[in-house]
């Protein structure tokens, strides 16, 4: 990694990180828990390393590490894509009720 | 810059666009109605960033490729089909998972790199094994103290907080070294070890009533630790989405942390252990109590109720009686509210979720300061399975551990109603002068049965 594209990474890591803040700071404390379940199997993108690692075969720790580090950041994603959905679709409104 | 090749380009371009979508798939999530839209967007991401992945020219080996993540569907199944009431031990271990996933992957790619590695990489590196280890252990603790496989209560000896600084010290110590000189690769599965030490020793200590602070604090380290990675990989992709659960976890915290009044070194390193003393102090005070026919017919004689649940509520699995109740009374015409506090249950949004799974509709969960003005002109404060988060003397007793912390004003209420098993004081040990008040009326029982019993006072006895 050269130094500009070091950089180029701090930029990217603070201009997310105050997206990140702004947007879940507006995010309304019914769906907390589904947030932290989505941020989850958001997180789980780390799946996309362990992939190259496990498709580049360099070494044979490397593959094996790889093999569960894909196995462990798949379950997540499926896992925490599913019980999100499940837990979105409890989420119903009251008939519109008239209000006075 | 240089240019990238063809492919390289086409990953990257498909890499921005799920950057994209992850941020969008956030956005989404600020309302019940757009939510969903949160989730196809993240899946879609993630499709693109998956299938963009399996272009790199690097890779040789698709088969194990491909069995890795079958095997990751086939337990990610399960881990998403979990009950409702498991929801907090599931998100702890998928929280292992994730800083596992983070661990190995920076793991590999010490051994695959060192000796020819430069100090930034090299910071960033221990950076993410150490967050990795840390989270991945600590969250095992915190799964495991919520599926009560571990004691909930704080483990907690003299010099605790001295053993735990130690040890993290030497971890950041032996990294330091390790960056001045890569060669040293014996080194290294020590930092990995000492920072799994110290992610045990870290959650032991801490008592069920924290674990929202604590589960949110482990997310933004599962972000970081991922972040770190991204660095470390160079993956602009993995920087942001890392970033984006790193701030979202901290976020989470510092509304908990706030909600109990408590700072976050307070939560880690202060154990609500010391707290158990005060307890011991209180005497048998006369309390009243009543039957759930008095209660039923004090519930449909009001005009306004306000529920408050707990985790009382979900270890007694209580809610879909709670949606009886709700139903029951709502056909009497009474207006029924529940007041919901941010640290209520096991993690941020707990009780939101149980009440959604009954059925109850989500504009009636109100949060605390939007209801807490309404407690003087409401008829009947029912509270079930909630204590602290209850108890007046956390706005009038400068002794209280807990005093300060912002609490729902049930005390306000005309008729305050209390479902509890017996007297003894909860979970931190804390007495709650809520219980001796004269508009309180204690109702001894099971949740789930005691409101079972009200519901069928209110539907089978006589109308009015």
């Amino acid at each position: 990694m050269s130094s500009s594209s070091l950089v180029n990474g701090l930029f990217i890591f603070m201009l997310a990180g105050f997206i990140g803040f702004e947007v879940i700071r507006r995010i309304s404390p019914l769906l907390h828990t589904p947030l932290m379940s989505l941020t989850n199997a958001l997180d789980a993108i780390a799946v996309v390393g362990a992939i190259v690692l496990v498709g580049e075969h360099k070494s044979g720790l490397s593959h094996m590490l790889g093999v569960l580090a894909v196995i462990a950041a798949t379950s997540n994603i499926v896992g925490g894509f599913l019980i999100t959905d499940r837990m979105l679709k409890m989420f119903k409104s009251s008939r519109p009720a008239p209000k006075p | 810059m240089t240019d990238l090749a063809g492919n390289q380009l086409l990953i990257e371009i498909v890499y921005l666009v799920a950057s994209g979508l992850f941020i969008l798939s956030l956005k989404w999530m600020s309302s019940p109605t757009t939510a969903r839209h949160g989730i196809w967007a993240g899946e879609l991401g993630m499709l693109l960033a998956i299938g963009g992945t399996l272009l790199h020219h690097g890779i040789v080996d698709y088969k194990w490729i491909f069995i890795a993540l079958a095997l990751g569907t086939i337990i990610g199944i399960p881990l998403g089909s979990v009950h409702m009431t498991a929801v907090p031990q599931r998100t702890a271990l998928s929280h292992a998972f994730g800083a596992f996933c983070v661990t190995l992957v920076g793991t590999s790619e010490f051994y695959l790199r060192a000796p020819d590695i430069s100090r930034f990489i090299m910071a960033v590196l221990s950076a993410e094994v150490i967050l990795g280890s840390l989270t991945f252990t600590g969250s095992l603790m915190a799964a495991g103290k919520l599926q009560e496989i571990l004691p909930q209560r704080p483990l907690t000896y003299r010099g605790q907080n001295l053993v735990n600084f130690l040890l993290l010290g030497i971890a950041i110590v032996l990294a330091l070294y390790l960056i001045l000189h890569p060669e040293a690769k014996p080194i290294f599965p020590f930092i990995v070890l000492i920072a799994l030490i110290f992610g045990v020793l870290l959650v032991v200590p801490i008592g069920g009533a924290d674990m929202p602070t604590v589960i949110s604090l482990l997310n933004s380290y599962a972000g970081l630790s991922a972040a770190a990675m991204g660095f470390v990989l160079d993956s602009k992709l993995l920087i942001i989405a890392g970033a984006l659960d790193g701030s979202s976890g901290l976020v989470l915290s510092i509304i908990m942390s706030r909600a109990m009044n408590r700072s976050f070194t307070n939560v880690l390193f202060g154990a609500f252990g010391q707290v158990q003393i005060s307890a011991a102090i209180q005497e048998a005070r006369p309390v009243k109590s009543a039957t759930a026919e008095e209660a039923a017919a004090i519930l449909s004689a009001a005009n306004k109720v306000v529920v408050v649940p707990g985790y009382g509520m979900a270890v007694a699995q209580a809610q879909h009686k709670v949606r009886e109740l709700y139903d029951a009374l709502t056909k009497r015409g009474v207006d029924v509210r529940f007041a919901i506090h941010p640290v209520a249950g096991r993690m941020p949004g707990h009780m939101n979720v149980l009440l959604a799974e009954a059925d109850i509709p989500y504009d009636r969960l109100v949060e605390m300061d939007e209801i807490n003005g309404d407690f003087p002109q409401t008829d009947v404060a029912l509270v079930i399975g909630a204590n602290d988060v209850t108890n007046p003397a956390a706005r009038t007793d400068s002794s209280s551990p807990i005093y300060g912390m912002p609490i729902l004003n049930v005390d306000k209420a005309r008729t305050v109603m209390v479902i509890k098993r017996s007297m003894s004081p909860g979970f931190a040990g804390i007495d709650n002068p809520l219980y001796y008040l004269d508009n309180t009326l204690m109702l001894f029982g099971d949740a789930k049965v005691f409101v079972g019993n009200i519901v069928r006072e209110l539907t089978g006895g006589s109308h009015g």
